[in-house]
C-alpha cells in the first residue's frame, strides 16, 4: 500500500533501500521508480568505502531508528540499482 | 507552511476525541515529559496518508487494550513546530520523522515505531506492534 499519486509507482511514499552496483547502499523516500531512474527524498547515503559502520550496522540502526535525511532529492540512474527493499521490511 | 487549520482539526480530534492529550508548545511538551514515573505516550500526528490509514487508527485500537501506557500525548507535524521540536529533543539522536510514535518508561524512551514501520502497514499492524510493547512496558490501564 503505497499513497497517492499511483501514476509514480506502488513505492511512492514508501521508505525503501537501494543496494547499488558500487559501494553505496541508500536510503530514501521513494517519489518515483522507473525503468529509467529511482527518485528518492530525504535520503542518506551509506559508503561502505568511506564510512566507518559495516552496512550491516547502518541498516540495523535504521530499521529501528529510522535514517538521517541527509539529501532532500537524489536521482540514480536505474542501471546502478541492484535491489530495492523496503526498509520495514528489514524489521 | 502549515496546513490550514480546518483541514488539520479532525486530524487532531482523532486522537484526542479517545483521550490523548495534545500539545501545542514546548512548554507543554516539557511539562508531560518532565513527568518521569510510569509510562508515557507520544504521536507525533501528520497531515500524510500513513498517519490516516495507519497511525491514528493504530493508535487508538491499541489504546483499547487492557495493558495501556499512564499517560498519552500527541504533537502534530507541520503544524505546531515548537511542541514537535521539543518532543524531537527528547528523541535525541533518533532522525526526525513523521509520523512516528514513541513510549517513554520512567523518562527512558523504550519503543520506537518510526514512520517507516506506519508506511504501508494497516493499523491492525501497528497495533500489534504497539500492544506488544505495552505489554512490555505498561502494567496499569491510562489514567490520565
Amino acid at each position: 500500500m503505497g499513497t497517492f499519486h499511483d501514476d509514480l509507482g506502488e513505492l511512492h511514499g514508501i521508505t525503501i533501500v537501494l543496494d547499488t552496483v558500487d559501494t553505496r547502499t541508500i536510503i530514501g523516500r521513494c517519489h518515483e521508480e522507473n525503468d529509467v531512474h529511482v527518485v528518492l527524498h530525504d535520503a542518506d547515503i551509506h559508503d561502505s568505502a568511506s564510512d566507518d559502520a559495516p552496512v550491516e550496522e547502518y541498516l540495523s540502526r535504521a530499521v529501528k531508528f529510522g535514517h538521517w535525511a541527509r539529501h532532500s532529492t537524489l536521482v540514480i540512474p536505474r542501471e546502478q540499482v541492484t535491489t530495492i527493499r523496503r526498509l520495514g521490511e528489514l524489521a | 507552511m502549515p496546513y490550514p487549520e480546518e483541514l488539520v482539526a479532525p486530524m487532531r480530534a482523532e486522537l484526542t476525541s479517545i483521550g490523548i492529550q495534545e500539545l501545542r508548545d514546548a512548554a507543554e511538551v516539557e511539562a508531560f515529559l518532565d513527568r518521569k514515573s510510569g509510562s508515557s505516550l507520544v504521536v507525533v500526528n501528520s497531515v500524510c496518508g500513513c498517519a490516516a490509514g495507519g497511525a491514528r487508527p493504530g493508535v487508538a485500537m491499541a489504546l483499547q487494550h487492557e495493558n495501556t501506557p499512564d499517560r498519552s500525548a500527541t504533537v502534530f507535524a507541520g503544524q505546531d513546530v515548537e511542541a514537535v521540536a521539543a518532543v524531537r529533543a527528547a528523541l535525541d539522536g533518533i532522525p526526525p520523522s513523521s509520523p512516528c510514535i514513541a513510549l517513554f518508561k520512567d523518562g527512558e524512551l523504550v519503543h520506537f515505531v518510526p514512520r517507516h514501520m506506519i508506511e504501508g502497514r494497516d493499523a491492525q499492524q501497528i497495533a500489534f506492534d504497539l500492544v506488544t510493547a505495552f505489554d512490555e512496558h505498561c502494567t496499569s490501564t491510562a489514567s490520565s
